[in-house]
């Protein structure tokens, strides 16, 4: 019926949408777009230590991921630039350096369309593994962290005073926004993870009444997006990356139907 | 005598300093079970600053907090929630702690905005929003209880009936309360001590022997210190929040 690796593809880009689901709606949430950029800059960098040090990928972007985000907030701490400035200087020069070190791994072919965009052909049954644990731990994370986490995101000083302990929190999840780009970059690829985690969470904010109910739509979203990406990308030749986040951005304009309804019953 | 265990809260000396300008300094306080202790002075003197040392949301401060229960209620001055959430107010009610849904009920219904369970939170008005706030920290049972102007916004009748919900709080829970308010008929009558601040404490005590300082006359005017003779004397009756009077 389907080819293996076409397969292997499928049930990486599930696992995948399960986790960006519930992070995407605290990406959203937190305003922390264009910090999820920055880290899947940075994995370009990751992913070519992975290739000169002969270290798996997913294992070296998210070193790299979380210790950029480390010295982000150093950066926050120690300097008066405001975060977007920090952010911009650390995406790009993050991309900067893994562009050059990529030239200098002459004795590598480098397959630098795969690298930004994503490719399902390189999705191997190790990646799985790596895709479903990794993705496992991540929610279980979550969903630990969750209370302080989302008490923090609506209202912080009344999260800190009723001693849930946000900062911490907000670490956590620092470290599982590195995590989810390590285990989705060679699908996604690294110009479009944060549409992943974006986009479907746009969606479900059309859609919904409550965190919860946002949260499951934003998981089913992703879930659909992955489905007709994927097939597309096989019927058209297509990207992978690129595939989803077009199929996640139908699926956006599909609910934009509902808040206009919304809004004409309001009236 | 109140022992230790009796200590919720202990500011001493305590102060906190923002880009080299104290916004206060040198509080001391107490906030024991059972008791109200309000904060009263003018803008910027220093009151939700000291509210917020209390519970621990800043961390450099001068002096020290001694904090002895985890149980604790807020209702801040400000809040600013991001509308990119969609939340309603019963999820609103959990936010920090999970209750129970019959909780949530009574604790809507006391402050008269059950109707509002499953609204969407911005969807509010301000006086509603305060009442929902001062659901959720009462709906905790919580040991200490810290209110920051909890009934800004609220329609006259309805204040009056929070502030008699506030003090009926306080003795069934036995919760210590700290308030911030600037209505100092509430103070004077429903308050077991008084510390008036302007970047330090002024004068503290009793309500009679604060009316009676000469530094609270300078503050608030002869015209406050007059309230008590006004004030000072037992209620027969509470309202509800409907304004109907209920014999005691």
């Amino acid at each position: 019926m389907f080819d293996d690796f076409f397969i292997r593809a499928l049930i990486a880009g599930l696992g995948i949408a399960l986790v960006t689901g519930p992070l995407g709606c605290f990406v959203v949430w937190r305003r922390l777009s264009y910090f999820g950029d920055t880290l899947a800059h940075s994995a370009l960098l990751g992913v070519t230590l992975a290739y000169s040090f002969d270290l798996n990928i997913a294992l070296s972007v998210f070193i790299i991921s979380s210790l950029i985000a480390l010295i982000l907030i150093q950066l926050q701490k120690k300097t008066n630039l405001p975060g977007d400035a920090l952010l911009g200087l650390l995406a790009h020069s993050s991309l900067a350096v893994g562009l050059v070190v990529i030239g200098f791994l002459t004795f590598i072919r480098f397959d630098i369309m795969g690298l930004l965009f994503g490719d399902i052909l390189a999705v191997t049954t190790d990646d799985l593994l790596i895709i479903w644990t990794g993705g496992a731990l991540i929610l279980l994370v979550l969903k630990l962290i969750w209370k302080p986490l989302f008490a923090s995101t609506v209202n912080y000083e009344l999260a800190e005073a009723e001693g849930l302990n946000p900062d911490r929190a907000k670490a956590i999840f620092t470290i599982l926004m590195a995590a989810v780009i390590a285990i989705s970059i060679k699908m996604v690829g690294l110009l479009l993870i944060t549409g992943m985690l974006i986009i479907p969470a746009a969606m479900a904010r059309n859609i919904s009444d409550s965190p919860q109910k946002m949260v499951l739509f934003s998981i089913i979203g992703g879930l659909l997006s992955v489905l007709l990406g994927l097939f597309s990308s096989l019927e058209f030749n297509t990207s992978s990356g690129p595939s989803i986040i077009m199929a996640a951005l139908v699926l956006f304009i599909l609910s934009l139907i509902n808040i206009k309804q919304s809004i004409k019953l309001k009236n | 005598m109140s022992s230790e265990n009796s200590t919720l809260v202990k500011l001493n000396n305590a102060g906190f300093k923002q880009n080299d300008k104290w916004l206060v300094e040198g509080v001391s306080l107490t906030v024991e079970k059972g008791k109200i202790v309000t904060l009263i002075g003018p803008n910027g003197s220093g009151k939700s600053t000291t509210a917020k040392i209390a519970l621990g949301i800043y961390k450099n401060i001068e002096g020290s907090v001694e904090k002895y229960t985890n149980k604790v209620g807020y209702v801040p001055q400000k809040i600013s929630i991001d509308w990119t959430l969609p939340l309603r107010v019963y999820d609103f009610m959990l936010l920090t702690e999970n209750i129970k849904d019959e909780v949530i009920d009574e604790a809507l219904t006391l402050t008269g905005v059950i109707h509002l369970k499953n609204k969407n939170l911005g969807n509010l008005s301000g006086g509603e929003f305060q009442r929902v706030l001062i659901a959720r920290a009462i709906s905790k049972k919580p040991e200490l209880l810290v209110l920051d102007e909890p009934v800004q916004g609220v329609d006259y009748t309805g204040e009056i009936a929070l502030y008699e919900l506030i003090k009926r709080i306080s003795d069934t829970l036995n919760c210590g309360i700290l308030l911030i308010s600037h209505d100092l008929h509430t103070v004077m009558t429903a308050t077991d001590h008084v510390v008036c601040l302007n970047g330090h404490v002024c004068c503290s005590g009793s309500p009679m022997d604060v009316a009676k300082n000469n530094e609270y006359k300078t503050l608030f005017g002869e015209q406050a210190s007059q309230i008590l003779s006004v004030y000072e004397h037992k209620h027969d009756h509470v309202h509800s929040d409907k304004g109907e009077i209920k014999k005691n």
